[in-house]
């Protein structure tokens, strides 16, 4: 059923919000620390299992794939509801803040993810 | 009369009219991204009319929820609330291959780490030069610049002035949308186009919402790398500024 795909990552993402509240609370600060990570990853490792098995049916994936469709139309709501306009009135300050470290971001992406394990596809092939 | 039943039956199921109406948007986006030969995604299109709607219903209402303080349009606060946005960035998960994750952790984390640290010395930086010198004040405007949900956690345990964290969100709503918009356009140059690049972007944004919509708008394949870690950014960011962040601010500038 439909269903119990949804319910599925209804779950993951209960026990992750609870996961990441309780990681919250034993560093000491009341607030979620990577709840919707660890969902994923749960979500990830759980349909993972039940799929080989046989355990998930076509119909409980498509449960999980609608919402994943409605992502990108939930997203575009999300900057509807923006604040905008604050952002726009925002003092220098604001945008100087702002935007230097979303430019000092983008400059990091390449020498970061240089870390990653190299992925040649003949690696991967040897494996 | 005919007027008055057109509103009712528009404002009757205000979730529902949202649906109709990013349905709407999508299209036409989709449409207009065809007329450039798809140079220029669709989704980054209909994200853009999104901003801009928000921006329509700011000035119309002086809210803070863009279209959504329009009482017709209200039902856009609980499609792009966090609750679906949240769980529609978790469905992006099925399907992601736990090698690929395992490749795109440490690089992830790293970006988290060194993000982090950097957001919070500009915005403290910028603080400093605009004037505010007391190390609160750096470190709440140190918090908005890492995401706009820390500066006021930053500042309510500092004790900062209103001021001073109003002006820290303001600083985090300006990251978090010029994520939403430059995302597309800069990818190909910053390497944006694979799993780890995906993640480490993730780390080094740490807004959601920016990371969300920024990927959507690029690669949807990579939505779900750059969420992981993003969503581990502020929850980390509350964490270290009030501490580490504003200790290391006072030990220099204190």
């Amino acid at each position: 059923m439909l269903i119990y795909g949804v319910a599925l990552m209804s779950g993951c993402m209960i026990v992750g919000t609870f996961l990441g509240y309780l990681v919250g609370n034993l560093v000491g600060i009341s607030a979620n620390i990577g709840g919707v990570g660890i969902a994923m990853l749960l979500l990830v490792i759980v349909s993972r299992y039940l799929m080989d098995r046989d355990q998930l049916s076509k119909l409980a994936q498509d449960g999980i794939k609608f919402w994943s469709a409605m992502y990108i139309p939930i997203v575009v709501a999300m900057a509807a509801k923006q604040n905008v306009l604050a952002a726009f009135d925002a003092g220098a300050l604001a945008f100087i803040a702002g935007l230097g470290s979303v430019l000092a971001g983008f400059l990091l992406i390449r020498p970061i993810a240089a870390l990653s394990p190299k992925s040649a596809p003949e690696n991967n092939a040897a494996e | 009369m005919f007027l008055d039943i057109l509103n009712t039956a528009l404002g009757k199921y205000p979730l529902v009219l949202a649906f109709a109406c990013v349905g709407l948007i999508m299209w036409v986006a989709y449409a207009l991204g065809k007329l450039t030969n798809n140079r220029v995604h669709g989704s980054a299109i209909a994200i853009l009319i999104g901003l801009i709607l928000a921006y329509i219903g700011g000035v119309l209402t002086d809210g803070k929820k863009g279209i959504a303080d329009i009482t017709l349009f209200s039902g856009f606060a609980l499609m792009g609330g966090g609750m679906l946005r949240d769980f529609a960035i978790v469905s992006t998960a099925f399907g992601v291959k736990l090698e690929e994750l395992k490749k795109a952790g440490l690089p992830g984390a790293v970006a988290l780490v060194v993000s982090v640290i950097i957001a919070t010395v500009l915005g403290s930086l910028a603080a400093y030069a605009f004037g505010y010198t007391d190390p609160v004040d750096m470190a709440t405007i140190g918090g908005g610049t890492v995401t706009f949900i820390v500066g006021p956690v930053t500042g309510a345990a500092l004790g900062a002035s209103s001021e001073v964290i109003a002006l820290s969100v303001a600083a985090g709503v300006v990251k978090s949308i010029a994520v939403m918009i430059l995302t597309p356009f800069l990818a190909k140059v910053a390497g944006l186009d694979n799993p780890a690049a995906a993640a480490v972007y993730g780390g080094l944004m740490g807004t959601t919402s920016g990371v969300s919509a920024g990927l959507a708008a690029t690669d949807p394949k990579l939505v779900p790398y750059g969420a992981l870690t993003a969503t581990f950014y502020t929850g980390f960011g509350c964490l270290v500024v009030p501490s580490v962040g504003y200790m290391a601010i006072l030990a220099l500038f204190g």
